[in-house]
């Protein structure tokens, strides 16, 4: 409550020195946004609190993901080298070399799903005249 | 036998029907898919009829509703993808509410059927596909081959993206399917220790079976959030397939 009270006059004070100078520099200026943003967040307790949530939110939507990410693509790797195998008669050869292509790609998913692999694609969000000029350029 | 875990799995036929040899009956599977789309849409229609300027409480969820998925397709594929939001919505809001269907007790969850979630996952990665190659034409497969890559390793990981992009409906599918049938065996396994708890120890069994009791609490909360975040992940990823089919170059 005390706290409460004091801070109208604070603001007040801060208010009547605008007047009388006219202008503020930025850098009062920006300290004194700064300050306000502190206030609020302290006050604000629950929109804080929010924020983290969302936060975690995105963390267990990520780790649900990875671990699907990464055993899914072994298992394609192993399923598609099992057919190779099957229509060639090339066993037990495709089977082994898709595995290890299925871990790769696992790999890849996963640092995909957290995000290592995806700047180039964050880079050029731009549509496709963008690839078309590249394409001439290579 | 009254606590098996599987049996709330089961496909019941509630309107047998026939067609030319192909079984068309009314299940209870498709009795909540139904269900979920009559209580979602009707939802939203009621809570819209008014278009107040000011929304109400009813009009504000709806327009959460709306605003959730409009940001996170707007976020990951761009105001391009917004052409596929009527999909990504129906999606999440299809998998939200039949998830939160799914945690009243006797009723089925749609989810649990990999049929179900297989066939959403080939549906988004048939429009990625169909749409990429309408809009990119080849340049669809350019996906495949990353920017930078020495000659020498292209081979490799052409084969490394092309096996990372058929795991994707795979995994798709998968991940909501186990999710949710994962869930509700456990949930049930454990509220039947508490009543066979109680079956086999008299007296003392209702203070043991406070244990698994707490537990079914806990996982049941667990669930809630399990039913959300599924539906969000499926909703996510689905905009970040489309992004690929928007934008293919890697």
């Amino acid at each position: 409550m005390a706290k409460k009270s004091q801070q109208p006059t604070g603001n007040d004070g801060a208010n009547s020195d605008t007047n009388n100078t006219g202008n503020i520099s930025e850098e009062q200026l920006g300290s004194r946004l700064d300050s306000l943003e502190r206030q609020l967040k302290s006050r604000r307790k629950d929109v804080v609190d929010s924020e983290r949530r969302q936060g975690d939110s995105a963390g267990f939507s990520a780790a649900l993901r990875l671990s699907t990410d990464f055993v899914v693509a072994i298992l394609v790797g192993a399923g598609v080298g099992w057919a190779i195998d099957r229509f060639v008669g090339t066993a037990p050869w495709a089977m082994i070399v898709f595995l290890l292509l299925g871990f790769g790609a696992g790999v890849l998913n996963v640092m995909r799903s957290a995000g290592l692999v995806a700047e180039n694609r964050a880079l050029r969000p731009g549509p496709t005249a963008d690839t078309k000029e590249r394409k001439i350029d290579n | 036998m009254a606590n098996d875990p599987i049996h709330q799995f089961q496909i019941t036929k509630l309107i047998p029907l026939e067609v030319g040899g192909v079984d068309l009956s009314f299940t209870n599977s498709a009795l909540f898919m139904t269900l979920t789309v009559a209580l979602s849409a009707g939802f939203l229609i009621l809570s819209t009829n008014g278009r107040g300027l000011i929304p109400g409480r009813l009009q504000s969820i709806s327009e959460m509703c709306f605003e959730f998925v409009a940001n996170l397709l707007r976020d990951s594929a761009g105001s391009e993808g917004m052409k596929f939001f009527p999909m990504v919505f129906s999606l999440f809001l299809f998998i939200l509410v039949s998830n939160l269907f799914g945690m009243f007790p006797y009723f089925f969850t749609v989810m649990t059927h990999i049929i179900v979630t297989a066939a959403f996952a080939v549906m988004v990665i048939g429009t990625v596909i169909v749409y990429g190659l309408m809009k990119n034409g080849f340049g669809f497969f350019k996906l495949f081959v990353p920017q930078g890559v020495p000659g020498a390793l292209i081979p490799v990981i052409v084969f490394i993206e092309v096996l990372s992009f058929i795991s994707r409906p795979i995994s798709l599918s998968v991940r909501l399917f186990a999710n949710m049938l994962a869930g509700h065996i456990t949930l049930k396994v454990f509220a039947g220790f508490a009543v066979s708890m109680i079956a086999t120890m008299g007296a003392a069994g209702y203070a043991v079976a406070l244990l698994p009791i707490a537990f079914t609490v806990a996982l049941t909360a667990l669930e809630f959030l399990v039913a959300f975040l599924q539906a969000y992940v499926f909703a996510i990823l689905t905009c970040m397939y489309l992004n690929d089919a928007i934008h293919p170059s890697h």
